[in-house]
């Protein structure tokens, strides 16, 4: 589970090409901040810091223009080797939108370098100075039993660390940033170590709640060294082979962790904190697809695991939005299917009234997140969407870059735990006002007009290299057929249901055409996505009975290619016209408007509301869209 | 099935010195290539420790000269964690 946090997880892995693309960035001046940004936003590994790191103090040097990143200088005391910090540091503030330079001070003379007015870190003029000093590097004594000995030490710690910081304050204004401390896995007395004053866990506690309460009487910055080391375990954190092999002061594993943290830190006093959580709803804040499986099928009660474990990600959601984060809603549904949990489910935690925005539409997700921007006054580097599809979390990343996504593990109990990890929500100060940011926001769930669409949908479909995949029913395919005909209810003309017996008929019945649909993509494989059943009527007419599709692969011209399969199996039969039915439930409006889209026309409505829509075969024209096609109809 | 040991070395100093030109051979040592100072070479000891899954000591990597010592220390490292390769 620590690789959560070693490998930054919740950033998507870098591409291949990671070397060759950061070798290229520079061959052109334009976009370069946003480029690096692009670059930096990848899981990078300490390798990959380096590599990239030298390309921004190549371009540095070059007074290159890095905007819109925000020029920061960072001066760095410390007792142990900082030249890997420093590196880690300036191509991690890419990723938070700072042109980082690091100033390292001299090897272990923190109080020298922060009392001379002419060390390099003065005469760099830094916005901030991270004194990071670990135990080692601080006059910790450790005197088990001794009381008195052991609240000595603590004054003189923190003695030690004001005289540096009154050093760093007397020659610039910069903000110091303290570390507390991790304390060693080694104990004296085992369990006892805790109550014994003066123990190294009793010292390290003292001396962490001192620091605490000096930052936040007197300011500067805490950086929670003690917590990052706890999350990802202290015998993991502390390296005694690193230390005494390079002095390096924790296990180099999780030098792009710590680099995030100091990063979110810095980005925090530069107000650049995010402040509203977007979250789209099937199989995010619950399991299933409220659309489909109505309410009594989506899962998040109490008592069932599958399901509680997406109430995780809506308590989390829920104290974020105590703190002050706005919440928000961006879900492809009909917007009265996607509140009805809010309103009526008893096991649901997020209520309409926690959210300022409500979007469920079918529109492409990029849009309806713009538009939540646009209506809280937001800009987009403030926002974080959630969703478990990665088709959407690509589309968005590619298409608004400054809205943070996070990638998410399988289960959906982590959710909560990859949110936090990330760490977008950072903050450097906590005020009253803060507390009732979410509130000053009418938290009405209103819905946001949609402006004209942002991005090219088009070129990242074609991104995504897909493949669809047309067959005949088989047996193979029989029994998800079956589910898709019995559990498909938005995406679904006629909602006609068939028992696993009558699909196994239409299979061998000459009178009916029939096909299963798949897709796969750069995510993967989508698995059966569609099933369509034409019945003849007539020699030269074809009735499409039942044309259904998984929502998830909505808004990718499926639907067309589909169409265009049918019509080349309708001429080969000598088909001239096909029947398309509308047949209206409480939950198939998506699809209202599905065969004028196609190019088919009105011919009847009937009075349970049915339309009837006809389509000449030999007229009818269908652009191919942007994937690869296969038949494999014999 | 694994990758030799030459091979994934070879990946690993591409990875750490950002060039894909490195050929190695047994004889070819930090007084070969400019960059191979002592902070990479750190950084390499690292980056071999987690891509083979094993870890120096101290006395072991103090005593290197070359990459071919490298590399039997890199073998008698994996073979004794995992006895069936």
């Amino acid at each position: 589970m620590s690789s959560l946090y070693s490998d930054l997880s919740w950033l998507p892995r870098p591409p291949a090409d990671f070397s060759a693309l950061c070798r290229s960035v520079l061959d052109r001046p334009e976009a370069l901040g946003d480029r690096i940004k692009a670059l930096a936003s990848y899981a990078l590994d300490q390798n990959q810091l380096v590599r990239l790191s030298k390309i921004i103090v190549r371009a540095q040097g070059a007074s290159e223009s890095l905007a819109p990143l925000t020029p920061y200088r960072l001066g760095v005391i410390s007792n142990s080797t900082s030249d890997f910090l420093a590196t880690a540091l300036v191509a991690t503030a890419a990723r938070h939108a700072i042109a980082l330079e690091c100033v390292v001070g001299a090897y272990d003379q923190a109080v020298q370098e922060s009392l001379n007015p002419d060390s390099a870190i003065h005469r760099s003029k830094p916005n901030a100075v991270l004194i990071a000093l670990d135990w080692r590097g601080l006059p910790v004594r450790f005197s088990p039993g001794r009381r008195g000995e052991a609240e000595s030490t603590v004054r003189v710690v923190l003695d030690h660390l004001n005289l540096i910081r009154n050093g760093i304050q007397r020659h610039t204004p910069a903000l110091c940033i303290f570390q507390n401390l991790a304390a060693p896995p080694e104990t004296l007395f085992g369990s006892l170590d805790r109550t014994v004053p003066g123990s190294p866990r009793d010292i390290v506690d003292s001396v962490n709640r001192a620091i605490a309460e000096e930052v936040w009487t007197s300011g500067g910055a805490l950086l929670d060294v003690a917590g990052i080391a706890e999350t990802v375990g202290l015998a993991n954190w502390h390296s005694p082979s690193e230390w005494n092999m390079a002095k390096l002061p924790f296990s180099q594993e999780f030098l792009p962790l710590y680099a995030d943290h100091v990063c979110r830190l810095i980005a925090a006093h530069c107000g650049k904190s995010r402040r509203c959580l977007v979250l789209d709803l099937d199989n995010t804040l619950w399991g299933g697809v409220i659309g489909d499986d109505g309410l009594k099928g989506i899962r998040m009660a109490q008592g069932d695991p599958a399901g509680e474990a997406y109430l995780e990600l809506q308590r989390y959601a829920l104290s974020l939005r105590d703190r002050g984060i706005v919440l928000a809603v961006c879900s492809k549904n009909e917007d009265e299917n996607a509140r009805a949990p809010f309103r009526h489910h008893p096991d649901m935690l997020l209520r309409e009234e926690h959210f300022a925005v409500f979007q469920a539409n079918w529109s492409d997700k990029a849009t309806n997140i713009q538009a939540i921007a646009d209506e809280l006054a937001l800009g987009l580097e403030s926002l974080v969407f959630v969703d478990d599809n990665p088709f959407e979390r690509t589309l968005v990343r590619k298409t608004l870059p400054q809205v943070a996504v996070p990638e998410l593990p399988a289960d959906p109990a982590l959710y909560a735990r990859t949110l936090s990890a990330a760490g977008y929500f950072e903050a450097g100060a906590f005020s009253e006002e803060d507390l009732k940011r979410a509130s000053y926001y009418d938290n009405n769930a209103r819905r946001a007009v949609l402006q004209k669409q942002v991005g090219d949908l088009n070129e990242y479909l074609a991104s995504l290299k897909m493949e669809i995949v047309f067959q005949p029913f088989d047996e193979r395919g029989r029994a998800r057929i079956t589910q898709l005909i019995n559990k498909s209810n938005q995406f679904n003309l006629t909602t006609r249901r068939y028992s696993e017996v009558e699909v196994a008929r239409i299979e061998t019945d000459p009178s009916c055409f029939a096909m299963q649909v798949r897709l796969t993509d750069t995510f993967g494989d989508n698995g059966m996505i569609s099933v369509v059943i034409c019945r003849a009527p007539s020699r030269e007419e074809w009735e499409i009975d039942t044309w259904l599709m998984s929502c998830r692969v909505l808004a990718r011209c499926v639907e067309s290619m589909v169409l265009r399969e049918l019509l080349q199996h309708a001429r080969g039969r000598n088909i001239r016209k096909l029947i398309g039915v509308y047949r209206p439930t409480d939950r198939n409006k998506l699809v209202e408007q599905h065969y004028p889209k196609l190019g088919f026309a009105l011919t009847e409505q009937l009075p349970d509301g049915s339309t009837i829509w006809h389509l000449d075969v030999d007229a009818a024209e269908i652009d191919p869209a942007p994937m690869t096609v296969r038949s494999l109809f014999s | 099935v694994t990758e030799p040991i030459e091979l994934i070395l070879t990946k690993v100093f591409w990875d750490v010195f950002d060039d894909e030109t490195i050929a190695l051979r047994p004889d070819l040592s930090a007084k070969d290539m400019p960059d191979w100072d002592s902070l990479t070479h750190i950084r390499l000891l690292l980056t071999i420790e987690r891509e083979f899954r094993i870890k120096f000591t101290i006395t072991e990597v103090g005593d290197l000269k070359n990459v071919g010592e490298l590399i039997s220390l890199i073998q008698s490292k994996t073979s004794s964690s995992s006895p069936q390769s």
